[in-house]
């Protein structure tokens, strides 16, 4: 049985943290506001470069000579995978929503015999990551330092990708985020970007373009870039998902602090209570005895 | 028939223009200035540094692009773009500043042929932005 005075600290303790968490979740409120709205921007610009693509593989006849980065090597041998994730924590499932698909990724890579390398974006998944996949984990970047998600940061990240490819270090290389369905859905996604996955559907609107200069050097300069704005795109569709997430989960530590806190405090007046009639009962019992 | 077609000019972080009213739009693309009026054919190119003149009804506008990528297709003129900025809000330092980097670049040996060409044009752009 706690005493008074140990009940008494217990609620302000349980105060104070739900203040905080309050606090939280309004910061996280005004930041997803933002983090949307620059998610909804950037997409344009994805879709039209995924556009354009498409039109431009379709016109693409000799398939043996296209660029390597969209027909890939030939070989599915050595996956790298890039796992980005949030710099802080306190988001509710996020992370770990993230690093759980990547995960199972991992485990069919390595039960097929293939190699696997892993590109950690975001300190927090770095973290959960190097106890079990330690060997496998190639390199770690972390953006701590710059407030907003800008096109440099995933430009580096990107370019990355490419030096490696370009050194024949990997055949298959996929992404790992969370895409922003709403507030409380957030929804881990794994996305191939090399080699690009074909949409099967073909649309039959065959507009013959023009190219200027021809479709191969077009493709091959574009290619580069499509892979620094699908890293881009998930970086938004991430932090949008964070801020989503965070919410909710502070949400809800709010309203258990809140539940927390009114029982400890009928506890609390309980045995208050119980101490008074406790004296009451020995000043009568001893007047009695008078 | 009004001779008019569309124009998007989107970066990454949002979109940059989009106006419904131009009749002409004369770009740098890598191998020369195209000038595209409405009905142009289906054209897919690349941009190198230069300006983007944007002419509508009722004013004409000047960006500076570093890069991109530009589609033309039903009447709609699609420009991709990760660095762009309007003359009229161009910033000296920052002009200057790009003049630098872009001449420390030269400066060095590894380049190839086709890069020096366009960090040449790059800076001969940027100083007649600057003369301005």
């Amino acid at each position: 049985m706690p005493s008074l005075d140990d009940l008494r600290k217990r609620i302000t303790s349980v105060k104070s943290t739900q203040k905080i968490t309050k606090a939280m979740k309004m910061v996280a409120a005004a930041k997803l506001r933002k983090a949307q709205e620059n998610a909804e921007k950037g997409r344009p610009y994805s879709e039209k470069m995924n556009n354009v693509i498409l039109n431009l593989s379709k016109s693409i006849t000799d398939k043996e000579n296209a660029p390597k980065l969209l027909v890939g090597t030939g070989e599915e041998k050595v996956h790298l995978c890039i796992v980005l994730t949030s710099d802080r924590g306190l988001c509710g499932g996020f992370n770990t929503n993230i690093i759980k698909k990547s995960k199972s990724y991992f485990e069919k890579i390595i039960s097929e015999n293939k190699t696997l390398k892993i590109v950690t974006v975001g300190s927090k998944g770095y973290d959960q990551l190097k106890r079990q996949y330690k060997n496998y984990i190639v390199e770690n970047i972390s953006f701590k330092e710059s407030k907003n998600i800008n096109y440099f940061d995933a430009d580096k990240v990107g370019k990355i990708i490419i030096e490696k490819f370009e050194k024949n270090e990997f055949d298959v290389c996929a992404i790992f985020y969370n895409k922003f369905k709403n507030v409380i859905t957030q929804i881990p996604q794994e996305q191939q970007i090399v080699p690009l996955n074909e949409d099967k559907d073909d649309s039959s609107n065959d507009n013959d373009y023009e190219f200027e200069p021809d479709e191969d050097e077009i493709l091959s300069n574009l290619l580069p870039k499509n892979i620094s704005t699908q890293i881009f795109k998930a970086m938004l569709e991430n932090s949008a998902s964070e801020q989503g997430s965070r919410m909710t989960a502070m949400d809800n530590a709010t309203r258990n602090a809140g539940e927390l806190v009114d029982r400890l405090t009928i506890e609390y007046n309980r045995s208050r209570q119980a101490a008074i009639t406790k004296e009451l009962i020995e000043i009568i019992s001893g007047a009695e005895s008078l | 028939m009004s001779n008019l077609f569309n124009i998007d000019i989107v970066n990454p972080e949002q979109s940059f223009l989009s106006k419904d009213n131009v009749f002409e739009v004369v770009i740098p693309a890598v191998e020369g200035e195209i000038g595209i009026l409405k009905d142009h054919i289906p054209i897919i190119s690349f941009l190198k540094p230069g300006i983007i003149r944007v002419f509508s009804e009722s004013e004409e506008q000047s960006f500076y692009v570093e890069d991109g990528i530009v589609e033309f297709k039903d009447n709609t003129l699609s420009v991709l773009t990760s660095s762009i900025f309007d003359l009229k809000d161009a910033d000296k330092n920052f002009v200057s500043e790009s003049i630098s980097s872009a001449e420390a670049e030269l400066s060095k040996d590894n380049i190839d042929d086709q890069k020096r060409f366009l960090l040449n044009h790059k800076v001969e752009v940027l100083k007649s932005i600057s003369i301005n």
